[in-house]
């Protein structure tokens, strides 16, 4: 018994309000997919059925890049500042709903209601704000004088971030002038959904956005499909793989954000209770479903015991549960198939060797739940040093010295993020100029901005996503 | 008094002291301030927020000074202290009553047979600009005249200058001088201190020297307890106990006004330094206007309504 | 204001007023002037500032600059956003002003009220975006991390435009604040009203009291004692003639303000592409060194 229990404190779930179903958002209206299949949506923290989606096909992704299509002329040819009061228009709107929508994410994808109204919808607003403010001075980012956008955008977005993800796709894309077919993950369909009807509210002219509900299939037939110029694509290193091989030869402009096995290097000289912090944010932000998340802890070995234990004390404050609980720190894991996935992983860690270590810690009945992890004695060889696990694991391996440190975090096929922790300025710079990754946070970790291009080096993928640079995707530069 | 076992080959000298002050981890202001809003989005309700307002009652140095303090305030101060809400005998009392040396008779008397302490502040406070002598006398007439804790000043122009062995040594003095009747507090104004660095310093500076409590401020300058230098004392007295097995207490002091900004620092406390702090032994409130907003939140949680302010004692 | 439709109810003029320190003071010299139509009817009465309004809104631009300047671009951006929001509820009021003190057709002045509007839109863009153009990383020849960063001047005073009562005025307003500059702008002085009732509308926009202080009265009369104030760190003179911006610019030089030099003699066209000459006027360029070196004494073993 603890002296200070905190009570629950649901965030109520009477702010959204979800319909038993769905259609697919073809052309400004919901519809039925061609051949009628729909699929259940449920909440990972209760595995209670949250409602039933139409399911896009091959036909709905023509008529969808079809509708696209017909609505790109007139779009791109609105003046810049048109197009950039109807992303004010949505960014505001979003920022009206914001607490309906942060309640629907954690509903549908088990994240704690603290991250998605606190991280999520405000970073989702200001990425609309941020690329509203591009659409009329586009002749300033440095493309050239009128650069015209590509056509019709094909994009498809994970589960990790559903409507964040979303934002990073289409603000950009409508800013440019492009029109949009966007697939969601089958396991996180509905925030898209409540989107295509802000566009609505909006007045966002037809066929500008559609929302295609499905599964890997619609995927693949939106990247296959002749008339879309440009394929966008944030997920896993395989499925980015195969869609490169489906897009050579065509000519579609392609951006892939993928997988990661970020090194959070921590220096003996760090601020250390603010690493700490770091390295929790780092892995335990969104149950470590995050393709940036520091998931290889280096510590420098002479440092190693006093920052585990401080560790350690650290991960038995974090609160598990229920995700719609404001004092909830670690939601639910996003699926069956993903916990499955992070399980035998763990479990790999453990044969191969590694100490693996979790603080006392209760999960619920129902639902898919992954306690806070962390694998010492971990080498380079170890795979749970090597795989993307996207759960809330940290392998933890130590080094002697900074370019021993650098090393050992570059020996990696991914490059998406780093961290570096030191009160030293020069060693920042310098251990930051030789990390191969595409992303490098100093004495903080997982931070994000509208205005910060973001993107990986080597199998993390190529192109990048916010700030100037991320208009880039969507302009005809070539 | 000799020094801690632990610590004596670093208060050897000016130099070794500042070595091992300076050797202390940084701080990184961004992350500090961060930690501490986040765990400030705690949502504490219902029951944990019955107990919260109590707890946050109890540990109330209900304080008053004023170059106007008189007999009659500081009487009307101890009633308070003793009966917070007269229509609910159920309030508990606040741990302490905290005034000017003068006044701690008085304050003694109105608090005799109860439990609340009665805490004086000391050494030429707030400014602690005065020779040692004049602080030690300052600090005597108050332990004379029954004080159970004192809440001292450190000199902040030596802190700053970077003597940090005479801020030492004038903790210890003080601390003799309260022997074994009062405990002692030491106030940093970390206003004046300006940097968390300083702060963490500070911290270590004050725990080695022998104080029962570090205590943020003097509530009589521009900056006072925030959440984030409160979190960063928390810190220091996890990590001191960690080290040591002594366990220090932690005051804020200035500026907590509302139950809402109360139970944000007993959120600081339960996940910083854990529920070892959780009891007026270890954690204080230094604040006035504090008591009467947690005794209308209390009306509120028993009745249902919204008190106001007619419905507390001015005092 | 009169109102030629008036039927029966006789209705209420409004009492113009200063905008300064986000309060609306009448003129600390208690002076009106008498400010007429195109067609010489009078409209009403505005305050005739002295050079105290203008030291009183120094100070208050000066104390707001640290908070204006300090909040993050996103949030600058959100605010100057805000005030087009409430600028496009009170279009009405703004076409009527314009109509009458620029002498136009309402579908005129309806048509400059909105490129008004969507001049604020256009700035509000530009707070987040002005850094990513105008800064950037130089790649010194050295062991050096080496970035410059725009940052706003301080305190500017603006003559703003005789004639273009209201889109001129947003025109040198707007980019000001925009980058985190504050302002002290002086009124078409012929036209000052839609810049009256423009102080209303920053008030209730969630634009911090002092960001923009706006005088009306004889600009040669205001202008001087800000040319000359060494509190004020630049000066927009688009709406003084060649021969007060001469004045104004000597006088600016005694503490080497940044001065932005009228545009033409026959005025800057404000219906055109603004581009970002306003916005750059105002701002420093800080460039930060800092060692990268390498990592250890003795180069890579790996």
């Amino acid at each position: 018994m603890t002296k200070f229990e905190y009570a629950p404190a649901p965030e109520s779930r009477s702010v959204v309000d979800i319909a038993p179903s769905y259609g697919l958002f073809i052309d400004g209206e919901f519809t039925e997919a061609a051949d009628g299949t729909v699929f259940k949506t449920v909440s990972p923290a209760s595995e209670e059925v949250l409602s039933e989606v139409a399911r896009a096909g091959a036909e709905d992704v023509d008529r969808a890049v079809k509708a696209a299509r017909r609505a790109f002329e007139k779009w791109s040819a609105l003046p810049g500042a048109e197009r950039a009061k109807y992303l004010f228009r949505i960014a505001r709107i979003i920022q009206e709903r914001s607490r309906e929508l942060a309640v629907l994410e954690t509903l549908d994808n088990g994240k704690p209601i603290r991250e998605t109204r606190d991280a999520d919808l405000p970073l989702v607003a200001a990425h609309f704000f941020y690329y509203a403010g591009w659409a009329d001075k586009l002749d300033h980012a440095g493309y050239g004088a009128n650069p015209r956008p590509l056509g019709v955008a094909g994009q498809v977005i994970p589960w990790n971030f559903p409507l964040l993800m979303l934002a990073w796709k289409i603000a950009p894309a409508l800013a440019t002038g492009n029109t949009v077919v966007l697939k969601p993950a089958e396991t996180t369909p509905l925030s898209a959904l409540f989107f295509a009807d802000i566009c609505r509210q909006a007045g966002l002219p037809k066929g500008v956005v559609n929302i295609l509900p499905g599964y890997g299939d619609a995927g693949a037939a939106l990247v296959e499909h002749p008339d879309v110029n440009k394929v966008a694509f944030t997920g896993s290193t395989a499925v980015g793989k195969a869609i490169a091989r489906q897009v050579a030869g065509t000519g579609k402009k392609l951006t892939l954000e993928l997988g990661g096995k970020g090194a959070n290097i921590v220096f003996d000289d760090a601020p250390i209770d603010q690493a700490v912090e770091g390295i929790v944010t780092g892995i335990f932000f969104n149950q470590g479903q995050v393709c940036c998340a520091g998931s290889r802890l280096l510590v420098q070995e002479s440092i190693q015991d006093e920052l585990l234990d401080a560790l350690k004390r650290r991960l038995s404050t974090l609160r598990l549960g229920d995700p719609l609980d404001k004092n909830t720190d670690i939601g639910a894991i996003n699926s069956a198939e993903q916990l499955a996935r992070i399980t035998a992983l763990a479990e790999t860690g453990e044969a191969e060797g590694a100490e693996r270590w979790s603080p006392a810690c209760e999960l619920p009945s129902s639902g898919f739940w992954f306690a806070p992890t962390l694998f010492t004695n971990v080498t380079q060889a170890h795979t749970v040093a090597r795989d993307e696990i996207f759960g809330p694991v940290l392998s933890v391996l130590t080094f002697r010295t900074p370019d021993e440190a650098v090393a050992k975090a570059n020996n990696s096929q991914y490059g998406l993020s780093a961290g570096i922790w030191t009160e030293k300025g020069s060693r920042i710079l310098a251990v930051a100029n030789k990390l191969r990754a595409g992303v490098v946070w100093a004495n903080t970790f997982n931070k994000f901005d509208p205005t910060s291009p973001f993107g990986g080096y080597k199998e993390s993928g190529f192109g990048r996503e916010g700030g100037r640079h991320g208009l880039e995707a969507y302009l005809d530069v070539r | 008094m000799p020094p801690a076992p632990a610590f004596a080959d670093v208060t050897a000298s000016d130099s070794t002291l500042r070595r091992f002050l300076h050797g202390l981890p940084g701080v990184d202001t961004v992350g500090l301030e961060a930690r501490a809003a986040s765990l400030g989005t705690r949502s504490i309700k219902t029951t944990s927020k019955a107990y919260a307002i109590d707890l946050a009652i109890s540990m109330i140095d209900l304080t008053t000074l004023e170059g106007a303090d008189t007999p009659g305030k500081v009487r009307a101060l101890a009633a308070k202290a003793v009966h917070p809400d007269p229509t609910d005998r159920t309030t508990p009392r606040t741990a302490a009553v905290c005034v000017y040396p003068d006044m701690v008779a008085t304050a003694k008397a109105g608090l005799a047979g109860t439990d609340v302490k009665v805490a004086s502040v000391a050494t030429a406070f707030p400014a602690g600009r005065a020779a040692l002598d004049v602080k030690l006398a300052d600090t005597r007439d108050a332990v004379a005249a029954g004080a159970d804790e004192i809440d001292m000043v450190i000199d902040r122009g030596a802190f700053l200058a970077g003597h940090y062995l005479k801020v030492y040594e004038e903790i210890r003095a003080v601390k003799e001088t309260c022997g074994e009747q009062a405990r002692l507090k030491v106030i940093f104004e970390t206003g004046e201190l300006s940097t968390y660095d300083n702060i963490r310093r500070a911290s270590w500076l004050g725990m080695i020297a022998g104080a029962d409590f570090i205590k943020t401020s003097t509530g009589k300058v521009g900056v006072n307890a925030t959440p984030a230098n409160t979190l960063l004392m928390l810190e220091a007295v996890r990590d001191f106990r960690a080290q040591t097995g002594v366990q220090i207490g932690v005051k804020p002091a200035g500026g907590i006004r509302t139950t809402k900004d109360a139970i944000k620092f007993l959120v600081l406390v339960n996940e910083t330094a854990g529920e070892d702090w959780l009891d007026n032994h270890w954690f204080r409130f230094g604040a006035s206007s504090l008591l009467n907003d947690l005794l209308m939140q209390r009306q509120k949680l028993a009745t249902g309504r919204y008190s106001g302010p007619d419905y507390v004692t001015v005092d | 204001m009169s109102d030629k439709t008036e039927q029966n109810r006789l209705s209420v003029f409004k009492t113009y007023k200063l905008y300064v320190g986000g309060k609306f003071p009448r003129s600390e010299s208690g002076r009106v002037y008498e400010v007429q139509d195109s067609k010489g009817k009078w409209l009403a009465n505005a305050p005739l500032s002295s050079r105290k309004d203008a030291r009183d809104a120094v100070v208050a631009a000066r104390k707001a600059f640290g908070g204006w300047s300090g909040a993050t671009a996103y949030n600058r951006g959100q605010v100057l956003y805000r005030v087009a929001e409430m600028l496009e509820g009170r279009k009405g009021q703004f076409v009527h002003e314009v109509a009458h003190a620029e002498g136009l057709s309402k579908s005129r002045a309806a048509e400059i009220v909105e490129a008004a509007i969507d001049r604020w839109v256009w700035y509000a863009g530009w707070t987040d975006k002005i850094g990513q153009i105008v800064g950037g990383a130089n790649p010194v020849a050295g062991p050096f991390f080496n970035l410059s960063t725009p940052e706003p001047t301080g305190v500017v005073a603006i003559v703003a435009p005789r004639e273009s009562s209201f889109l001129g005025l947003v025109s040198v307003v707007a980019p000001v604040i925009a980058t985190g500059n504050t302002a002290v702008v002086i009124a078409s002085e012929k036209a000052p009203l839609p810049a009256l009732s423009l102080g209303e509308v920053l008030a209730t926009s969630d634009v911090p009291g002092g960001v923009v202080n706006v005088l009306s009265g004889r600009a040669a009369e205001i202008a001087a004692p800000l040319a000359a104030h060494q509190d004020v760190n630049a000066l927009d003179l688009t709406g003084a003639d060649a021969e007060l911006a001469r004045e104004l610019e000597i006088a600016a030089a005694d503490n080497l303000k940044r001065v932005l030099r009228p545009q033409a003699v026959d005025g800057e066209d404000f219906a055109a592409d603004p581009g970002t000459h306003r916005l750059t006027a105002f701002l420093e360029t800080k460039t930060v060194w800092h060692p990268t070196g390498s990592l250890g004494a003795s180069g890579s073993s790996y």
